[in-house]
C-alpha cells in the first residue's frame, strides 16, 4: 500500500466539498477519488455520486486492481430518496437525465483492503478500519 | 405471389421487418453467488432444452458474460423471444485470498481474481451499451441494502431500463424476500427458487410481461 497519505498510527479521510467536484468532467472525478482511495485514503463526499458515475467507479476499479496492493473499494451511501414528483415541473418536462445526476446523498468510499466493516444504518454509516 | 414477397422483403429490409423486431437482449445482474446462472440454466433449459454455462458455490464462477440467443417465452398468450445473457456478478472489490480460503492454490486464485475483474468491467460494459433490459437477482438471505445492488439499480433505473427484481433462494430458512420488496418498493419482487424451479411460472409471466412489446 502506498502509505503517503498515511502515518504509521492514522488514516487519512477527506471530507470533498460538492463544490470541489462539481467542476470536474467524469473522468477526472472518479480518476481523483481513485487516486485518494489507492492511497490508503477514506474519501466523505458531500455529494454523493450519479448512476453513470458508480457505473465508471466500477469499471475504473476493476482495471486498477493488482491483487498486491489495491483489491478495489467499499463504497456505502444512501439511495437517493428524491422522488420523480419532488423534482419539480421544470424538471420532469424537461425529463432531466438522472444518470447524469449526482444523488443529494452522502456518500464513503475507502479501500476495501484497510476497511474491516463499512455498514449503514438508517441513520448512520460506520467505518471500521484494520488496525 | 412473387412480387408481393418481394415488395415485403424489401420494406422489410428499408424498416427492419413487419412486426419482426430484434430480440431484446436481457441482462441477468447481480452481486456474485446471487443464483444468476442458475436462474439462467433453468430458463434455458425450460425453453430450448439446453443450459447455458457452469454454476458453482465459489463466487465469481461466471467471469465472461454468456449469451443464448432467441429464447422464446409465452405464458397465457403473452410470448416474448429474448436473447439472454448471464453476467458475472457485480461486486466493487475482488481480493484473491477470498479464494485462497477456499482451498485454491495462489496462482489459481490470482488468475481466478484478475478474470473476475475483467468479468465485472465486462458485465458494466454490456449494462451501459448492449442491455435492453434486466433480471436483477438478490440472494433472499443476505442484506438488500448492499452497496452494489442500490448502485446497480440506480444505474439500471436511471436509463430507464425495464428490470424483474428477484428475491432469490428462497428454499433457505432463513431467506426473507419481503425484505427485498420493502426494500426496493418502486420494483415488483418476486420471490424464487432458482435452485429448484420454485415460482418460476410467475416468473415467466412477469418476463413476458415485462419485456413483450
Amino acid at each position: 500500500m502506498n502509505d503517503k497519505n498515511n502515518n504509521k498510527n492514522g488514516i487519512r479521510i477527506d471530507l470533498m466539498r460538492e463544490s470541489q467536484l462539481a467542476g470536474m468532467g467524469r473522468t477526472e472525478k472518479i480518476r481523483h477519488i481513485i487516486d485518494k482511495v489507492k492511497s490508503g485514503c477514506i474519501v466523505v463526499l458531500e455529494s454523493g455520486l450519479s448512476p453513470d458515475d458508480h457505473a465508471m467507479l466500477i469499471e475504473k476499479t476493476m482495471a486498477e486492481i493488482d491483487q498486491e496492493d489495491f483489491t478495489g473499494v467499499d463504497i456505502e451511501s444512501y439511495p437517493d430518496d428524491t422522488t420523480k414528483e419532488d423534482r419539480g415541473l421544470l424538471g420532469r418536462v424537461l425529463n432531466r437525465n438522472e444518470s447524469k445526476t449526482p444523488s443529494k446523498n452522502l456518500t464513503v468510499i475507502g479501500p476495501a483492503n484497510r476497511m474491516e466493516t463499512l455498514h449503514k444504518d438508517e441513520n448512520q454509516i460506520s467505518a471500521i478500519l484494520n488496525p | 405471389m412473387k412480387l408481393i414477397q418481394n415488395v415485403r422483403d424489401k420494406f422489410s429490409s428499408l424498416f427492419g421487418g413487419f412486426g419482426d423486431s430484434e430480440p431484446k437482449r436481457i441482462g441477468i445482474y447481480g452481486p456474485p453467488n446471487s443464483g444468476k446462472s442458475t436462474l439462467a440454466n433453468r430458463i434455458c433449459k425450460d425453453w430450448t432444452g439446453e443450459t447455458l454455462g457452469t454454476e458453482g458455490p465459489v463466487p465469481h464462477e461466471t467471469r465472461r458474460a454468456k449469451k443464448r440467443e432467441n429464447v422464446t417465452i409465452k405464458h397465457d398468450g403473452k410470448e416474448v423471444t429474448i436473447d439472454i445473457v448471464d453476467t458475472p456478478g457485480v461486486s466493487t472489490e475482488v481480493d484473491d485470498k477470498d479464494f485462497q480460503e477456499r482451498g485454491m492454490d495462489e496462482d489459481v486464485a490470482k488468475r481466478r481474481s484478475r478474470e473476475a475483474t475483467e468479468g465485472i468491467a465486462e458485465a458494466m460494459q454490456w449494462l451501459r451499451e448492449d442491455i435492453d433490459g434486466v433480471i436483477y437477482m438478490m440472494d433472499a438471505t443476505k442484506d438488500p441494502f448492499m452497496q452494489v445492488n442500490t448502485m446497480l439499480l440506480g444505474i439500471i433505473e436511471s436509463h430507464n431500463m425495464p428490470a424483474v427484481v428477484l428475491a432469490n433462494k428462497i428454499d433457505l430458512e432463513e431467506a426473507d424476500s419481503q425484505r427485498i420488496a420493502d426494500a426496493f418498493p418502486q420494483h415488483t419482487t418476486l420471490p424464487l427458487s432458482a435452485k429448484e424451479g420454485d415460482n418460476m411460472d410467475d416468473i415467466y409471466k412477469q418476463i413476458a410481461s415485462k419485456f413483450g412489446d
